[in-house]
Order: C-alpha cells, then structure tokens, then sequence
C-alpha cells in the first residue's frame, strides 16, 4: 500500500516543481516588478503637476484681479476687453486645476464653488438686487465662480454697451468683486494647504485602501475624466442624457466661443496628468503611464493614448462655440462623446482592473 | 467491491462530533448575522436599494422594507437555539428558510459561502445534530451516545465537494498558465508588512499560489480524510485560509471552514471539547436517559432524498457544459458551482433608451436607479444586464415615453485582458426574455481559457 507520507511528499515537490518550472521560463522582465515607487508617482504629481498648476491659477487670478479693480474703477470697453481676456486665461487653467477635487479642495467643496454650469442667472441677479449674500453657501453654488463671471461680462445685458451700463451701478460693481475675490481667496487657501502640509500627507499615503491619497487620487481622476468632463461639457448639452439637446449647459455659455477651447483644455490637462508631464514642462515622471508599464501593460497604454488622441481629434473638429454646433449639427457632438466614452471604458475597467484599486463604494464581503 | 450500502447505513458512530458541530455552526451563523447588521448591511445592501436583483424563477423573493431586520432577527435566533439545540428541528428548518430568503432577495451579494450555508442548513435539518449535549436532550430527559455514521459522512461529503469542486475550477488555463487573477490581486496587496514589497510582486510567487491553491483545493478532503495526514492538512486549512483572510476581503468565511473541518476529527477530540464546554457552563445531567443508538423514524425517505441531492450536488456544477461560449464570459451556469475566486472581471454597461419610431434615444445614468456596488456587479453579467433592462423599459414606459427600446453598450475586461465589447449593441434587451437557453445576444469572448 502507497502511504500517504509518500503522497504528500510527491504533492508538495510537484508544487514547488511547478512554481519554479513556470517562473523560470518567463523571469527576466518581471522580476523587478515591484520597484514600483508609488510614493514618486504621488510626488511627481503633486510637485509637477497639480502645485504648479495651482501656482498658476492663483497668478491668473491675480491679474483677474487686478483688471476688476481697474474695470470697476473705469466701466469703459477697453477695460471690459482686457477683464474678459484675464477671466479666459484663468477659466483655462482652472481645466488643469479642476481634476484635483482632494484634499483642502474637497473639504471646501472648492469645485463647486468655481465652476457650476450652468449658472443661475436668477441668483445672480437676486444676489444683486439684494446687495447681501453669502457666496460661500451651497445655495450659491451656482452664482458664483468662472460661470458667474462668464454671465456678468457678456451675458448681464444684449451688448456691450448696455452692458457697461450695468457697471455704472454699485450693486453690480461690488457683486463682480466679491465673486473674483473670493475665486482668489479659495484658490489660495487650496493652495496654501498644498505648499505646507498636505503635500507630505499626500505623497505619504501610497496604500491600497479606501482612504488613501493614492487610490482617492486615482478614483477621482477618473470619475472627474467621466463626470466633469465627458458629461458636463460634451454629453449634457448634447442631449445624450436627456430627450432632448440641452444647448444652454454649454461651458462658457454666454462668451460664446470658448467652449471647445476650454474642453481642448480640460483633455489637455487629463492626458498630460495621465503621461506625468509636468505643468510648466515638457518633462515627464512617475504616472499613471509608467506604472501600467511597469506592471506589463504596454497594450493599455497604447490603448489610452489612441483613445484620448481619437477624442481630441472629434473635439477639434467642433465649432468653437459648442452651443452653435448642437444647433446646427449636434451629430458631431455626439460623435465626440462617443469618442470620450470609450476612454471612460479604457480608464475605469481597464486601468483601475490593473491597479486592482480597492473601491470605495463596495462594502461587502467578497468570495 | 465488497462495500454494502445496507451494513453502511446502520453502521453507528459518536455523536459527539456532530454536537460540537451543531454549536460552532449555530454560534458563527448567529454571529454573522449579527456582524452583518453591525456593519450596516442590511440597510445598504437591502433597504436603500431602489430596485433588487432577482434570481429567475425567484422573482416573488424580495426585501421586506423595515421587516428584513426581522428577518435578520429570526434567522439570529434560530442560530443561536441551533447552537443550543433546543428545538432543534424547527431552528434549523426556520434557519434554512430565513437565511435562505435573505440570499435569494437580491443576486447582487451572491457569494459561494452563503450557498454553502444554506445547502449545509438544508442537509442538517435531516441530521439528528441534537442528539447529544443538547437542550433537548434535558427537554425530552434523554440523548443518545451513537447516531448513524453516514450523518456526519453526509457533512463531509459536502466539504469536500466544496473543495474539490473549488479545485477542479482552477484547473484552467488562465489559473494555473497566466496565474490569473492573482497576478492581479496579490501586487496590489504591497502594503502588506513583511510580505507586501518582497513576495507580493514576484512573478514565481503568483504561480506558486495558484498551483498550490489547486493542488491543496483537489487533496485537502482526502488528507481530511486519512488519520495519518489530518493534523497536516488541518496545519494546512489553518495557513491557506489565515492567509486568504488576509489577502481578501472575504468575511467569515475562512473561520467558517476552519471550525467546520474539525469534523473529520476522531470522536476523541469532541468529546474533550464537551467536556471543557460542561466544566466551563457546569453543566449538569440529571434524569437524562442515554440510549445507545439514535434511530431515524423515516430513514428510508430521509436517505433516498439525501442521496439525491448529493447526486444533484455532483452534476449541477457541471451544467456549464450544456452551453455553447466560454463560462468565465458569459457565465451561464457560473453561480452555484464553487467557482471561487477566479475571476477579475470588470465591465461597464451604458443603456439607451430609444423610441422605435422616431430614433431619438437618450443614455441612463445608472446611479439614478443602482446602488455602486449593484452598478458594478451589474456591469459585467448578462443576466443582470437582461433584468436591469427590463426594468429600465417598464420605468421608463411607465413615464409616457413611447416606444421603449433598450440597448445596452457594454464593455468588459476578463482577467487582465483589454476590454471588448460584451452585449451585441444592436439587440434590444427589452424584447429578450431571461431563460436557461444561451443567450445569443452575448458577444463571442476574443480568447479561449482552456480548461474545466
């Protein structure tokens, strides 16, 4: 009779036969695997990317600033001009600021307070009339930031003209200040909070759990690419989520011809967080990228790239103004979004399939 | 052979096993379910969700509303006097059907344990599991030393098919070839201390975990099963399964099998286990008649119906056989077959609801009707993609649009493999009906597993 010592003995070598039989074929790319520094794909981001950006947009808003002040001072067309052409530089890179929802960011609910579209001209014009409010509440939300802006220098009346009469009044003077300080003074404090403490916190926390700056960071990313910039500007409008086209929920409604410009942005934006490009640079680092590649998932990478390339292409060939391209021809909208769309499949199957990124939002037990 | 089915069956045994059993199967469940509410799951999983997934043929099974923390309460109850064996049968049958319902009232949280505590549940309430140490015994002033052996055979058998069958499942090419999906899963476990950034990434590492995982699946219940291997396989089930508990979300479970294996141990190491619990409750018999030998009333029926659902336990897993396209694709007959773990499969399905006369169509934002955790698992079934659908079409029929049609758009990503299409965009689902037939409007798999 075989014994069962003998069994046992057999079953183990050929486990352990097997494990090494099969690693040894295919060993020589894999074995440094994890060298895969999270923590420098955190720093690259935060250092490169997301600090400079926000460097930026506190410059940006700064000349924003300073042409309100001479805009209010002196209500004529030349100084109308240049307010409008420092709110468009700063609503630009508001794009690249936009994905970072963590952070002082998410706690101040920063997002919301600076790019709620489309806007409600109602408040805004209550909030006027009134001459008290508080910006900061929720019941704000959408009667304030870059939409708000957007309404007061091109939307408050039918032309310029009348426009710049608006300004002669105080109640609109002070509510066009009060909105820009405070997009000023929130991007600030965000950014105050990046350059001192944060920064370490984030870059710290490379785990895989539910709270991690790494997996929240990663999460975000995404739901922004499918929430905030497929839906919002491209899908809303066109109609793909309603009976039908929604052409008043375009970005920049009422500059009119900024809407494409500003998504270009926003893709832009996405795809270079995406590749580790730095802000001001041309220099890439630690990223979303290079960690597919490191864990052998060079097709996805290709994947990615082809898709985001294939989006902007759609996005180009649009009208300027988004919402005279759902007027005339809204299939090219549709095309577009399709376009974004299957981006969404590559970053949130694909990609987040690889990280194997725990989830926040599933609390269960698994098999 | 000389085996002789009638010798086999009057064939007694200690019934001291089956009582240690009885209490830690009573106390888990009875703590599981309580874990379950204190997690908040009962709200999350079956009170908030605007719409539950339904097993086909089991759609009349559904939450209760603010009642299911009843249920939840009756099934804990019935644990407990499981445990205590005190009105035993009636416990276990209340057990089995309570714990049975919640199951079926949403697929969503399906999970290969809570089928086997349920199939476990059914078996015992044909098992005498009160014989021994038990309140009844003190009720009805008698308990008997000896039951039938083929009753706690009957437990066995259903471990090991559980085992066995999780085994033969890995017997694939994308487990044992690719040692996939753990070469997924395990790098991402690199916060682990000690082991996270030294073995968690190793390429042999990920093969040796999932040759070994087979290997120890297919031989643990006849190692179970040989006194001279069952310490070292019980050394074995206490790692493989303290290491998938801590690599894995997966609940209970891992303990539930642990103490459930202690039933392939001699009578000796049970009856020191009632004797530490009588010191400990200090217990006291008195006017309790032992008899020798437990003697079913019904045992012809009782046993030709166990012989049956072992038979049935035997082929159901196989089903898959009977359709045509890959099993981990599609998942036609996927559930309900001890395939656990073996799969990292990902999906996203975006509905439109179109008006078949005029063309115009607008997408579904799945959140509006989904939980996230129903929204994920929804993605990549196709059954649940067929039921949501309908769902779809009559909600949204039901709001005066004319002429629902649903299609779906729906991409999938199988074990590491880049996504591809999964549901045939141009079918509209809302005229499909769930049935057991294949389901042609599942897009071929652009790969092949080889295996079983």
């Amino acid at each position: 009779m075989f014994t069962v010592r003998k069994i046992l003995l057999t079953l183990t070598a050929v486990a352990f036969m097997m494990a090494c039989g099969s690693s040894s074929s295919d060993d020589e790319p894999s074995e440094e695997t994890d060298t895969f520094d999270r923590g420098a794909l955190l720093t690259n981001i935060s250092n490169n990317i997301i600090i400079p950006a926000f460097q930026d947009l506190v410059t940006k808003l700064s000349v924003l600033e300073s042409d309100k002040d001479t805009f209010i001072t002196t209500p004529d067309q030349t100084n109308l001009d240049a307010l409008r052409a420092s709110w468009l530089e700063a609503y630009k890179v508001w794009q690249y600021v936009e994905m970072f929802n963590i952070g002082e960011a998410e706690a101040l609910l920063y997002g919301f307070q600076m790019n709620v579209y489309p806007t409600n001209t109602i408040d805004i014009e209550n909030n006027v009339s009134a001459g008290t409010y508080d910006l900061t509440s929720v019941n704000n939300n959408d009667a304030v930031g870059f939409p708000a802006v957007d309404y007061l220098l091109y939307g408050v009346a039918n032309d310029d003209t009348s426009i710049l009469a608006k300004f002669a009044e105080a109640n609109y003077k002070n509510y066009l200040s009060d909105v820009i300080n405070q997009m000023k003074s929130l991007t600030e404090t965000v950014l105050n909070d990046w350059t001192g403490s944060y920064k370490d916190t984030f870059v710290s926390q490379t785990g895989n759990t539910a709270t991690s700056a790494l997996n929240k960071f990663t999460n975000d990313y995404v739901f922004y690419y499918e929430k905030g910039l497929r839906a919002n500007k491209i899908g809303i409008p066109a109609g793909v989520f309603s009976t039908d086209p929604l052409p008043e929920k375009v970005e920049g409604f009422y500059g009119k011809s900024f809407s494409k410009e500003l998504v270009l942005e926003a893709l832009n934006a996405v795809q270079d967080l995406f590749n580790g490009k730095a802000y001001t640079s041309s220099a890439t680092g630690e990223s979303f990228k290079t960690y597919l590649q490191n864990l052998e998932r060079n097709d996805l990478v290709t994947t990615i790239t082809t898709r985001f390339n294939d989006a902007r292409q759609k996005l180009e060939a649009l009208n300027d103004d988004l919402n005279s391209q759902i007027n005339t021809d809204n299939t090219k909208m549709t095309e577009a979004y399709d376009a974004l769309q299957l981006a969404v499949v590559s970053l949130k199957v694909d990609m987040l399939q690889a990280f194997n990124i725990s989830v926040d939002y599933v609390d269960a037990d698994g098999d | 052979m000389n085996f002789n089915t009638k010798t086999y069956l009057s064939e007694n045994t200690s019934a001291a096993p089956l009582a240690v059993f009885r209490i830690a199967f009573g106390i888990m469940m009875c703590f599981g379910m309580i874990r379950f509410w204190y997690h908040g799951w009962i709200e999350t999983l079956y009170i908030l969700p605007k719409f539950h997934f339904s097993y086909y043929g089991f759609e009349w099974i559904k939450p209760l509303g603010v009642y299911t923390y009843l249920l939840f309460i009756v099934c804990a109850i019935a644990a407990l006097f499981i445990a205590l064996g005190f009105k035993y049968r009636l416990a276990i049958i209340i057990f089995f059907l309570s714990f049975t319902y919640i199951e079926l009232m949403d697929k969503t949280t399906y999970l290969n344990h809570y089928y086997f505590i349920s199939l476990m549940s059914l078996l015992m309430i044909f098992l005498p599991a009160n014989a021994y140490f038990s309140v009844d015994n003190v009720l009805r002033k008698k308990s008997y030393k000896n039951i039938p052996k083929w009753t706690i055979d009957s437990v066995k058998l259903l471990l090991g098919i559980v085992y066995f069958y999780a085994g033969l499942a890995k017997i694939n090419s994308d487990w044992l070839l690719e040692a996939m999906p753990l070469k997924i899963w395990l790098p991402s476990k690199y916060d682990l201390p000690l082991i996270g950034d030294t073995l968690m990434h190793q390429n042999w590492f990920h093969f040796a975990m999932s040759w070994s995982g087979m290997l120890y699946d297919l031989s643990i219940p006849f190692l179970l099963l040989y006194k001279r291997t069952r310490v070292f396989a019980f050394v074995l089930v206490l790692i493989f399964h303290i290491f998938t508990r801590v690599l894995f979300p997966i609940g209970m479970f891992p303990f539930i099998m642990i103490v459930s294996t202690l039933i392939f141990f001699d009578a000796s190491l049970h009856i020191k286990i009632i004797n530490f619990l009588k010191r400990l409750f200090k217990y006291v018999v008195s006017n309790i008649t032992t008899k020798s030998n437990y003697n079913y009333q019904f045992r012809k029926p009782i046993t030709g119906f166990l012989a049956l659902f072992f038979v049935i336990q035997l082929i159901f897993p196989f089903r898959y056989l009977i359709y045509p396209n890959e099993l981990f694709w599609t998942e036609e007959g996927f559930r309900f077959s001890w395939r656990v773990m073996l799969m990292e499969k990902m999906g996203i399905s975006t509905f439109k609801i179109v008006n078949g006369e005029t063309g115009d169509f607008f997408y579904v934002d799945n959140k509006d009707f989904l939980t996230p955790f129903q929204e994920k698992q929804m993605s990549f079934q196709p059954d649940f993609i067929l039921e949501y659908s309908h769902y779809l079409g009559d909600h949204f029929t039901l709001q005066g649009h004319e002429n629902v049609q649903v299609f779906v758009e729906s991409y999938v990503a199988l074990n590491g493999r880049l996504s591809q299409p999964f549901i045939d965009k141009n079918v509209d689902l809302y005229r499909e009906k769930e049935s057991f037939k294949p389901k042609y409007w599942i897009l071929p798999f652009k790969d092949e597993i080889k295996g079983l």
